[in-house]
């Protein structure tokens, strides 16, 4: 197995377009001259198809794990898994090809056209020009940009379009595997949340193993199936769902990082409609939410009106209520 | 013989010719010389072309070792900077008892006035590639063969084309200046016809000068907007 892997990236020729798990195995980066590891003992697997959030304070390592996948940054010892296969087995070059890599400055190439951008990997593959044509329309499809967009400059579009088309970039060879390093850090509150919204959507269609680093838990909570929370010193604190970090967050330092808020964050993960009791009705009087309000904004409904009781509707008809007291315990843990 | 009322015929030199002393320029001798002209011309254009193409051959690679090995460039820019300085004439001079009275002995002098402009432009421009282009690139796939042929060098021709186009200037300006040592080139005519009150000469090899400098500067400015059309590209442009 291993011997056809050190030619072979991790998509091999049959797996391309798969998403592969990717697995962190006791690996720890010690840099020289430092007496505190970068990563500490890490170990943990992504599931294939899920996005898993890296996140924790600056120092915590999470850009590096993110740099050991595609050997950026090379481990000191332990090992790092892509669909069973250790990267270390596999050639650099074909290894980085068969993974996407997204970074905050996008950092497109300015003397290259948009579709020259896209085209860069494909080309290094050795698709023939009518493949590579055809398959940059489709991702300026996905990224929902126009496709005579793909004639233009990156210098000629706007930090959310260029953000798009790095997107677009790093799924051009349709890689198993994608490492996005704060992707959206640098855009207005706006377009990241747009971005944010479409890479969501993106993802339902594409399944990819995704490693997205941010700073912002919240981003997190929003975009990882799993979030990884990191400490100073590159140790793994907790590993888990959003609603089990918030919910059931191990130490202090989760906690503290989730925030004092996390039980709001949390009801903000789940719609009314998930806890109301189909059988109950509503007092007459109490406010109601459609069913797909989420529990957050319900609480909020209550709050203002002074109620207990939220009513719950679901296409115009009631659908069950969901009390105070309820609420309130899906915010605990 | 007929002699014109307002001053002496010009003996040209042996030949009889219809323009006057005190004429500022007389395009009958210019027509009946242009061939010298021509000549001289073409020659102008080799020796200033060669100069800046062996310049080329080593700042370039010059440059890149710089860019890759730091350590490299202080020695570079000073060497560069000294061939710099010296005079153009003194330069000449200094060189005739090494390599003799001759065209080598311009182009070592003419190339070693391209590199200081040539070598400072590349690796300015080499350096003037955003990190994250090259960190993409890296994270993508590429080689770091791809990464300089693809990406770094590219990036850097605006840098490396606007050296070029002052080097080519100046090259075409102090090449009138080889004349002094062998005869090559519109210096000829211009050292030739110097002392002369009839300036006719004088005029065509230093204008001819000048518009091939204007000419070649034109040239450079439209290959550069051919190989880099990026770089004019902004935002609401096309």
């Amino acid at each position: 197995m291993t011997d056809s892997a050190t030619r072979e990236g991790p998509a091999g020729a049959t797996y391309r377009g798969e998403a592969l798990a990717i697995e962190f195995r006791h690996v720890t980066k010690r840099y020289p001259g430092q007496d505190a590891p970068a990563i500490d003992d890490l170990s943990l697997t992504v599931p294939p198809g899920e996005t898993c959030c890296l996140v924790g304070p600056s120092g915590g390592g999470k850009t590096t794990a993110m740099k050991l996948v595609n050997r950026l940054i090379e481990p000191t010892s332990g090992d790092i898994l892509i669909g069973g296969h250790s990267v270390l087995t596999y050639d650099v070059t074909t290894l980085r090809r068969d993974i996407g890599y997204v970074i905050q400055q996008v950092g497109l190439f300015p003397h290259m056209t948009i579709g020259a951008n896209i085209g860069t990997i494909p080309r290094l593959l050795g698709w023939d020009k009518e493949r590579i044509a055809e398959r940059t329309g489709r991702l300026l499809d996905l990224v929902r940009l126009d496709r005579s967009y793909a004639k233009r400059y990156p210098a000629q579009l706007s930090g959310g379009q260029q953000q798009r088309i790095g997107l677009a970039r790093a799924l051009a060879a349709d890689p198993p595997v994608m490492l996005m390093d704060e992707p959206f850090g640098a855009l207005d509150p706006i377009t990241r949340a747009e971005i944010q919204d479409e890479f969501l959507s993106l993802e339902n269609e594409i399944r990819k193993t995704v490693i997205f680093v941010t700073h912002d838990i919240d981003e997190a909570i929003k975009m990882g199936d799993k979030i990884a929370v990191l400490r100073p010193g590159g140790k793994l604190a907790q590993y888990g769902s959003a609603d089990e970090l918030l919910g059931d967050p191990v130490d202090d330092f989760v906690a503290d990082f989730v925030g004092a808020d996390r039980g709001l964050k949390r009801l903000s993960l789940r719609s009314v409609g998930e806890l109301a009791d189909p059988g109950r009705e509503a007092p007459p009087g109490a406010p109601s939410v459609v069913a797909g309000t989420s529990l957050r904004v319900g609480l909020s409904v209550l709050l203002a009106q002074g109620a207990e009781v939220l009513g719950v509707t679901k296409e115009g008809r009631p659908a069950g209520a969901v009390t105070l007291a309820e609420i309130r315990e899906a915010a605990g843990s | 013989m007929n002699l014109p009322a307002q001053g002496p015929v010009i003996p040209d030199f042996g030949n009889t010719s219809g323009c006057k002393a005190n004429e500022t320029f007389c395009w009958d001798w210019f027509a009946d010389h242009w061939d010298r002209f021509a000549a001289e011309l073409v020659q102008h254009v080799w020796v200033s072309a060669i100069a800046i193409v062996i310049g080329l051959a080593i700042a370039l690679p010059a440059a890149l070792l710089a860019y890759r090995l730091p350590r490299f460039e202080t020695p570079a820019v000073v060497f560069s900077t000294i061939l710099y300085t010296v005079p153009v004439l003194g330069f000449f001079l200094l060189m005739i008892p090494v390599t003799g009275i001759g065209l080598l002995t311009i182009e070592i002098a003419l190339v070693g006035y391209t590199l200081l402009l040539l070598f400072r432009n590349t690796v300015t421009g080499l350096r003037s590639v955003p990190p994250e282009v090259r960190a993409a690139a890296l994270g993508m796939g590429l080689t770091p063969g791809q990464i300089l042929v693809r990406i770094t060098f590219p990036l850097a021709l605006p840098a490396v084309m606007a050296g070029l186009r002052v080097v080519t200037v100046t090259t075409i300006s102090l090449a009138t200046l080889a004349a002094y040592i062998a005869p090559y080139g519109l210096g000829q005519s211009i050292l030739f016809y110097i002392g002369n009150t009839f300036i006719s000469g004088l005029i065509s090899a230093g204008v001819l000068a000048i518009l091939l400098a204007l000419v070649a500067d034109a040239l450079i400015v439209g290959l550069t907007k051919l190989v880099t059309p990026w770089a004019r590209a902004r935002r609401g442009g096309a």
